[in-house]
């Protein structure tokens, strides 16, 4: 929003916000810091913010412990795959809801939010006892299964509301020039909702990549994604805030990295209708 | 506007959502009804038959369920209140015209990004360990004694955390909220003479109930299952077992499915119990 | 269009990368699961070596204590077969022995020598008599202390402390202007973590968990005797926050020169005069203390090695087992690192060895190892085998949720009677959903 404000208001604006910006960003940056400190120095008192010898050493540990290229992948895969197969199974589900609502809509929508609402540690002893029987332990295709079914009801949600702000004189006025369902869908709806799309893609995608409980419990080794990793690094014996410093920045690095590039879409598309 | 033939094509649309989650939610909430109703002691021969509604009566009258339930409460609502007032603030200030906004709001929500077990893990051993933690260095600058974060300040320490997580979720919705607001009305306002209290309560406060409904109700799914955080820094000592917990401790540490599932299906009970009481304000506020 | 041809490309390619994951175990492929400590991870180090002398490949899965407990629990009692070997205790071993759970290592090899191990440790890995897990480090307690702060003091350590003496240095050893501790130990809830501790402790104390009926006996004197000492010793002289202080917290502290006296495991030695450690020319040992009643505090622990029943590589498991836990392997360390840093108190012949025994905490090592004996742990007796620990299934719950009240307690959030009481209820309600009483 274009508003003119007087610079001395603008300056104070900016500082104020630096400031707390920065105060919140500053865990991930001490922990960023620490990663690059030996044992000795990341305890130090009074501690050492910029002036200490920065050594990669603690990566070099991480990488020759743990193989953290699979755990990288696992994690790629199970956050894009459940939320591509969260996204095609949603998108026809909210199309609908938000086009052709019926009396039970709202209360479907809010039956699928409250299936979240079951506590994980509950069920794990039921979840596992059938993995072992369907044998998919420490299965990709399970875990993107499962995230999948977690996620869809936020994607569902998200979607709809999206759907629900497409005015529906456009729709109508291809249905006169003759568009079929399957091309109303696909030309005209699938566009415009393009930026919700994308915005609940990432929000989904992210909020797979940290699910640690199921991740965690289901996996071995062919399908443990770096929840898993950073098991291995809290509390060993010993000194371990750099090594575990480095190993939280493998862990976080890709998502936060995808985070900042979409940061404007997701800005942009995290309104879950709330805006009118 | 809708034709039949559109309704029968949009619950054709509607059915593998709706069956895959129907199928989600009943074989877990089954097999849990059924392990409620059982001794089931993995450690000491497996399932050992019917006890009727023993676990159900030992749970609820376990010295530990209240104080869990409580602590479940105090959690959602504290972390709620936290992060929709200062996310209101913290929406207002980045709504400003400032100089490098697009990095200060990378900087805001970049805790969003981060897994539950890490911002736990840092937390608990490089800002809030007596010793060796930020905070302890800090304080003893200013010539104060470190405080025992996570054992004399659990709860606040823990409702801090999560707060730290869930503030650039709730900012990043009340930020686009803010940006819909029609600022000829406020200004229109603000040369009417009206004091910034009044035009905060009668125009912006109403223009972003919406999105404070949504910023409740995504949030309160999420803290209803916290888990990784207690698991992590506590270990349920010091007054922070959530009911989630408990449920843990019952399931994984004694080892009694039957007991734990019990304890679930009183969780899915409770989680009910607010879902309901939040869908109806939802509900009120989604309708417009 | 072109965007549903990108969604449907992009679902099949993660469908089809997800699929590999089949592809990928080949036979000769072991999964391990097992904690990070240390001695763990430097094992991992050398797996190499092993694929190289068996061409049997090696998965690890490591992770935190607490982690792996509930994974391996998760996976033994459901049949789940995701591990060809688990690292277990002493508390577990027992128990999931004796529901068959376990392969039982009865045909080791004629080299690998099975009567080599401690028989202390031996016996708290079987059941029955027969061996379900094979040590890979044992350990007991003993006290470690900075001899330049003891002279300091004025005191002189003595081989086998009372609590009194140790509450005495304590409180001299104590300079807080310098940040400088008498004692650290540990205080975090948890049953393996501070409740292992205040349990090893209690039993010195004359106190013990259960009589020989079954009833919890946390109304008992002796109880409120070893909760009060300890709580006024750390106080006094312990470190800020050492309600959640567990093994870790106190190494650091210690190897940082922060505490003038720990008592914990054994293992801890060969840290604390490690190179990590900055006060690593002044460390000395002694046994854990005692206060004249006949049982000294000290525990018994061991990090095993056992192969669930089911596994489709039992052959290879062993194979594994066997180079791990042999004595091969701890001449490898000792070769490349030295040995100061093999893996401890799991083999006689290492404590027989001389080059072992010029290491400076190997006999206080052997000395407290040997002093402890799980089956008569307790100056009353009691119905259960174990020192730190009782070895029943429902333990490691309820010493989990009684030790909270401990730490609670510790904080000052409630008092000990408030914490004890709350352990008498807990206990006898688990015990009695049970079917103990």
């Amino acid at each position: 929003m274009a508003r003119s404000v007087s610079p001395r208001r603008k300056l104070i604006n900016t500082t104020a916000a630096w400031a707390i910006g920065l105060l919140i960003f500053f865990p991930i940056l001490w922990t960023i810091l620490t990663s690059f400190k030996t044992e000795g120095q990341a305890i130090a008192s009074p501690p050492i913010f910029l002036g200490f010898d920065w050594t990669l050493e603690n990566y070099r540990t991480v990488m020759e412990r743990s193989n953290y290229g699979r755990f990288l992948w696992n994690s790629i895969i199970i956050a894009g795959g459940s939320t591509i197969l969260g996204l095609i199974i949603a998108i026809p589900a909210a199309w609908s809801m938000a086009f052709v609502p019926s009396k039970r809509t709202k209360d479907v929508l809010l039956w699928m939010l409250s299936t979240k609402m079951l506590p994980a540690v509950g069920v794990l002893y039921p979840i596992y006892l059938l993995c072992i029987q369907l044998g998919i332990l420490d299965n990709r295709v399970a875990l993107v299964v499962i995230l999948m079914l977690i996620n869809l009801p936020i994607i569902v949600w998200m979607l709809y509301t999206y759907f629900r702000e497409i005015p529906v004189e456009i729709l109508e006025a291809a249905r006169m020039d003759g568009a079929t369902l399957k091309e109303e869908l696909l030309y005209i709806l699938t566009p415009m909702a393009i930026p919700g799309i994308a915005s609940t893609l990432l929000l989904n995608f992210i909020l797979a990549w940290n699910e640690a409980f199921w991740t965690l419990n289901l996996t071995a080794v062919n399908a443990a994604p770096l929840t898993a990793f950073i098991a291995s690094y809290s509390s060993p014996e010993g000194l371990f805030f750099a090594k575990l410093s480095a190993a939280s920045t493998m862990a976080i690095a890709p998502i936060l990295i995808l985070g900042w590039f979409s940061q404007k879409q997701l800005v942009r598309g995290l309104t879950f209708g709330a805006v009118k | 506007m809708a034709t039949k033939a559109s309704r029968s094509a949009a619950r054709l649309m509607m059915a593998p959502a709706v069956i895959l989650l129907l199928g989600w939610m009943l074989v877990p909430l089954i097999m849990t009804l059924w392990f409620s109703f059982r001794t089931y002691l993995p450690l000491r021969g497996g399932d050992k038959g019917w006890t009727g509604f023993d676990n159900y009566v030992r749970f609820v009258t376990s010295s530990s369920f209240w104080p869990a339930v409580q602590t479940t409460l105090i959690i959602v609502v504290g972390v709620l209140i936290i992060t929709v007032v200062l996310g209101i603030l913290l929406a207002m200030l980045l709504d400003q015209p400032m100089w490098g906004q697009g990095i200060v709001r990378i900087l805001v929500i970049a805790p969003f990004f981060v897994m539950p077990t890490v911002s736990a893990l840092v937390w608990k051993n490089m800002f809030m360990d007596p010793v060796n933690g930020l905070f302890a260095h800090l304080w003893r600058l200013f010539g104060a004694e470190p405080v025992s974060w996570l054992s004399d300040a659990a709860m606040p320490s823990l409702i801090m955390i999560v707060s730290w997580q869930w503030l650039p979720f709730a900012t990043l919705i009340l930020l686009t909220a803010f940006q819909s607001l029609d600022s000829e009305q406020l200004e229109a306002a603000e040369m009417d003479g009206a004091p910034f209290a009044k035009r905060f309560f009668y125009i912006v406060l109403p223009h972003l109930s919406r999105a404070i409904t949504i910023v409740i109700l995504i949030q309160t799914i999420f803290l209803l299952a916290i888990f990784a955080e207690i698991f992590v820094t506590t270990g349920g000592a010091f007054g922070t077992r959530t009911l989630s917990y408990l449920i843990f401790q019952r399931v994984l540490e004694s080892q009694n499915i039957g007991l734990g599932s019990a304890g679930g299906v009183y969780a899915i009970i409770l989680a009910n119990i607010v879902a309901i009481f939040l869908m109806r304000i939802v509900g009120k506020n989604l309708d417009h | 269009m072109s965007f549903k041809r990108t969604l449907c490309a992009a679902t099949a390619l993660s469908l089809i990368t997800a699929s590999g994951a089949f592809a990928d175990s080949h036979s000769a492929t072991i999964t391990i699961a097992t904690v990070n400590n240390g001695d763990m991870v430097r094992m991992q180090g050398y797996t190499d070596q092993f694929t190289k002398e068996t061409g049997i490949a090696v998965e690890w899965v490591t992770l935190e204590e607490n982690t792996l407990r509930s994974r391996v629990t998760t996976d033994i009692t459901t049949k789940g077969g995701q591990f060809d070997i688990m690292t277990i205790g002493m508390y577990e071993t027992p128990i999931w022995g004796a529901n068959g759970w376990l392969v039982p290592l009865d045909d080791l090899s004629e080299e690998y020598n099975v009567g080599d191990i401690l028989p202390a440790m031996a016996g708290g890995l079987s059941h029955d008599g027969t061996l379900y897990a094979a040590p890979f480090y044992g350990e007991s307690s003993m006290v470690m202390y900075r001899t330049d702060l003891m002279e300091a003091a004025g005191l002189e350590m003595p081989d086998a402390p009372t609590w009194d003496f140790i509450a005495q240095a304590a409180a001299a050893m104590t300079d807080r202007d310098n940040e400088i501790n008498g004692i650290c130990l540990r205080g975090k809830a948890g049953w393996g973590e501070g409740g292992a501790f205040i349990t090893a402790m209690s039993n010195s104390f004359g106190a013990r968990w259960f009589d020989e009926n079954w009833q919890a006996q946390f109304d008992t004197e002796q109880w409120a005797n070893t909760l009060n000492f300890y709580k006024g010793m750390m106080d006094a002289s312990g470190p800020a926050g050492y309600a959640t202080n567990g093994f870790n917290e106190n190494l650091s502290l210690f190897n940082q020169g922060k505490c003038g006296m720990w008592i914990d495991a054994t293992v801890a030695a060969s840290f604390v005069t490690g190179d990590d450690s900055t006060v690593a020319d002044s460390v000395a040992f002694a046994l854990a203390p005692d206060t004249g009643l006949g049982k000294r505090s000290n525990w018994l622990w061991a990090w095993a090695l056992a192969i669930p029943a089911g596994t489709q590589k039992e052959a290879e498991a062993k194979q594994f087992i066997e180079w791990a836990t042999g004595t091969g392997y701890i001449e490898m360390v000792a070769a490349n690192e030295g040995w100061a840093n093999v893996p401890p108190g799991a083999r006689t012949s290492l404590y027989e060895n001389p080059k072992y025994q010029a290491v400076p905490f190997a006999k206080m090592t052997l000395d407290s190892i040997l002093s402890a004996d799980p089956n008569n742990s307790t100056v009353e007796p009691s119905p259960y085998v174990g020192i730190q620990f009782a070895a029943i299934p429902e333990f490691a719950g309820i010493a989990t949720e009684v030790s909270q009240e401990f730490s609670a307690a510790y904080a000052g959030q409630q008092t000990i009677e408030e914490a004890l009481e709350k352990a008498q209820a807990i206990t006898n309600e688990a015990m009695e959903a049970a079917g103990y009483q």
